[in-house]
């Protein structure tokens, strides 16, 4: 029981910083550029796919550098050459234009690659046990993972709170017109924004190719949960983003863990449960069965009891 | 004057639509059974674009979930449809106010808690709502049948002065009258004064509140109109397809209905009918060819929103002002100038799509394939040579021919403006 409850948590530490890392670059472009990201899971989708290509050709290290900038660049081409137009048309236009580009991704990545997953296995490097506890091995590309992402999320606070740069991005993106007026080209600092989120969102998703299967539905597996994860943080709040991911990330695996259902319960607790039970259907479900609805239930209460989420200033 | 005017124009419009609808499967080549259930797609569709306009179009509420009121109406119509198969006595051609019902319940209880919050928060609610509901179909596959979905006969049972089902001609005519009614009812809807409501609550909600309106209450009452002729829209599914799977709550199909009025033109009454119509006749007719379809649907929703965001209603009714110019002609021929390197460059951008896709998604189909009715061998370099050349060539020329369309275009509204000056005076 301990030995379950240890290794689920760290699986889900694992699994909430996989999805921090790939909620920050969308709450980093929503908080400073107003706009919703829908194609960031498919940033996500093709920082796994270039990971793995390009490691085929120079292998793992350089490729954990590269296939992260090649998203950027991505990102900086889509703010530029896409986004920048349709701005004037509102936000609605901006959300959906993001909409149809996650469409394009999907299918050129099917194009290229197929439409069946590609053998995108933990590389050599980071593939043996870095602890083992209670008998089980604790991967090490997962402790990869684990310090990519912190270190990621330190990196990205100091370069925003302690940088001139960073200075430039938070007056840009507050007062545009002044910012623009003192000469600092604001265009540039948004297409910067763009890129960096992009940026992360590729980085997270050379890490994420090995955890869950680089295929092109990978961008709709994990699309609507970093949406729920922005809902319940709080939107546009990064610590709100961290809380919600993690949440999400330990509830699903040791949800996943569990293979009992309401009927065990009810059981246990001395009632008489048969299959002409009214609603048995409902009370049988297990909840490992549950798991993959278990960010949506999350919104749904949230929707409820907080509407703002963890760490929103206003309910928006 | 304009009072008198309008239900006259009502009338004259829903009895061509009458005319319109009645002929049209005995059109040559709409005539056959696969025309028909072409027609009664389309009408399906057309419900369903609309019902979704209510809320985009109409209420500012950009929902990412909208099948999911399409699939739950389909669940309780086909339940109904096997009561029916089982003796209860009620005539087929109202189980789609059965799938209304269910749609307006749902959307009822779910809308209530969904439409506290407007604009992107709302667009991230739905689609979370969407996959929650498209998930609970696996779990509870007593009900909603899992992945191979729930049957039913729409001809056996109970049949009102002998009318049967059995043909698709029949199941047209059903579904063309059912499309009659919704699009009146959703049109009147758009006239009564919470119908009116719902434009000032998109426009400006904070407003609306201050001058005293509950903003909540009119996008609640907004949505559950939305969901009940969605859950219409899904009873008539259920009868022409005679099976509802998990597929018709799927993220797929919310997408595909916001496309549709998108791409159809949200400003205007018809744009959903128009996006429904061309969007379900490509989709029938592509993707038989192509494997390509989803691709080619987003570059058109990209461009769309790129380049007409007033959708194909949009660009159609630019025009209006310009019409009766002399300069009209001008711009017709400035589009046909501007046509040839924009077909150019359709077809280098085709040609490269489909050879893509033909090594990486069906190579056991080997190389060599016929595109346009031309031979051609993926596995050569000249092909793709030749597509890219035909696209850069094609854009080139666009850019060059792009100048004369303007033009024109600038005589013709100046025209138009000049004409609009001497009446007004």
């Amino acid at each position: 029981m301990l030995e379950l409850a240890t290794f689920s948590l760290l699986n889900g530490i694992v699994y909430g910083l996989l999805l921090f890392m790939l909620t920050s670059g969308l709450t980093l472009i929503f908080s400073m550029m107003g706009v919703l990201n829908f194609a960031h899971a498919s940033v996500f989708m093709l920082g796994a796919y270039l990971s793995y290509q390009v490691g085929l050709w120079v292998g793992f290290w350089p490729a954990l550098v590269i296939a992260p900038l090649l998203c950027g660049l991505v990102g900086a081409g889509i703010e530029r050459y896409g986004l920048r137009y349709v701005h004037k048309s509102g936000h609605v236009a901006e959300i959906l234009f993001t909409f149809g580009l996650s469409y394009l991704i999907e299918e050129l990545v099917t194009m290229i690659w197929g439409r069946n997953a590609v053998a995108n296995n933990v590389p050599a490097a980071v593939d043996f046990p870095l602890f083992t506890l209670f008998g089980s091995t604790f991967p090490a590309y997962k402790g990869l993972m684990m310090v990519i992402s912190v270190s990621m999320l330190v990196f990205l606070w100091l370069a925003l709170k302690r940088t001139r740069m960073g200075l430039v991005i938070q007056a840009a993106l507050s007062h545009p017109s002044m910012a623009s007026a003192l000469g600092h080209d604001v265009p540039g600092v948004f297409m910067l924004v763009f890129a960096i989120g992009s940026g992360l969102a590729g980085l997270a998703g050379v890490i994420g190719g090995f955890m869950l299967l680089t295929q092109p539905t990978l961008a709709h597996a994990v699309g609507p949960i970093v949406f729920v994860i922005v809902v319940v943080g709080g939107l546009g709040s990064l610590a709100g983003a961290f809380i919600a991911s993690m949440l999400i990330g330990i509830l699903q695996t040791f949800a996943v863990a569990i293979d009992y259902s309401l009927v065990d319960l009810l059981r246990a607790l001395g009632f008489v449960i048969t299959r002409s039970t009214p609603s048995y259907e409902f009370l049988s479900i297990k909840v490992a069965t549950v798991a993959p609805t278990v960010p949506y239930l999350l919104l749904v209460l949230f929707l409820i009891v907080r509407p703002r989420g963890f760490l929103g200033k206003r309910d928006v | 004057m304009s009072n008198t005017r309008r239900p006259l124009n009502a009338l004259k419009i829903g009895t061509v639509a009458l005319v319109a609808l009645a002929l049209l499967p005995h059109v040559p080549g709409l005539g056959s059974d696969f025309g028909r259930s072409l027609l009664s797609q389309m009408g399906i569709a057309v419900v369903f674009a609309l019902s979704y306009n209510v809320l985009f179009g109409q209420t500012g509420l950009l929902s990412f979930g909208h099948a999911v009121f399409f699939g739950l109406g389909g669940y309780v119509a086909i339940h109904v449809m096997r009561a029916i198969n089982h003796g209860l006595p009620l005539p087929m051609p109202l189980v789609p106010l059965a799938g209304a019902a269910g749609g307006l319940l749902c959307g009822l209880l779910l809308g209530a808690a969904m439409t506290r919050r407007a604009g992107t928060i709302f667009a991230l609610i739905s689609l979370g709502v969407g996959e929650l509901v498209y998930a609970a179909m696996f779990m509870l596959p007593g009900y909603f049948g899992g992945e191979e979905g729930i049957t039913a006969s729409r001809t056996k049972g109970f049949a009102l002065f002998g009318l049967d089902l059995g043909s698709q001609l029949a199941v047209y005519y059903l579904i063309a009258a059912w499309v009659l009614i919704a699009a009146g009812l959703m049109q009147a809807f758009a006239r009564t004064p919470v119908g009116r409501m719902c434009f000032a609550v998109r426009d400006n909600a904070e407003r609306a509140e201050f001058v005293g309106y509950d903003t909540h209450g009119v996008r609640c009452i907004a949505f559950a109109v939305g969901a009940l002729f969605a859950g219409l829209a899904g009873g008539l599914h259920a009868i022409n397809y005679e099976i509802v799977s998990a597929d018709a709550v799927s993220a797929q199909r919310s997408g595909t209905v916001l496309l549709m009025a998108y791409i159809g033109g949200a400003g205007h009454f018809a744009g959903p009918i128009l996006g429904a119509v061309t969007l379900t006749w490509l989709q029938t007719s592509l993707s038989g060819y192509t494997s390509a379809w989803l691709l080619y649907l987003g570059l058109f929703f990209v461009l769309t929103i790129r380049f007409a965001p007033g959708g194909l209603a949009g660009l159609i009714l630019m025009h209006g002002p310009i019409f009766h110019t002399r300069s009209f002609r001008r711009v017709l021929a400035s589009y046909g100038i501007a046509l040839v390197p924009t077909l150019v460059m359709a077809c280098g951008a085709v040609l490269l799509i489909e050879m893509s896709y033909r090594l990486s998604t069906q190579p056991e189909l080997g190389s060599r394939m016929r595109l346009l009715g031309i031979a051609v061998d993926a596995a050569s370099v000249w092909p793709w040579l030749a597509a890219v050349l035909m696209l850069a060539g094609g854009f080139l020329g666009f850019r060059g021919t792009w100048p004369r369309v303007a033009s024109a275009w600038e005589r013709a509204s100046e025209e138009a403006g000049a004409h609009r000056a001497v009446e007004a005076s």
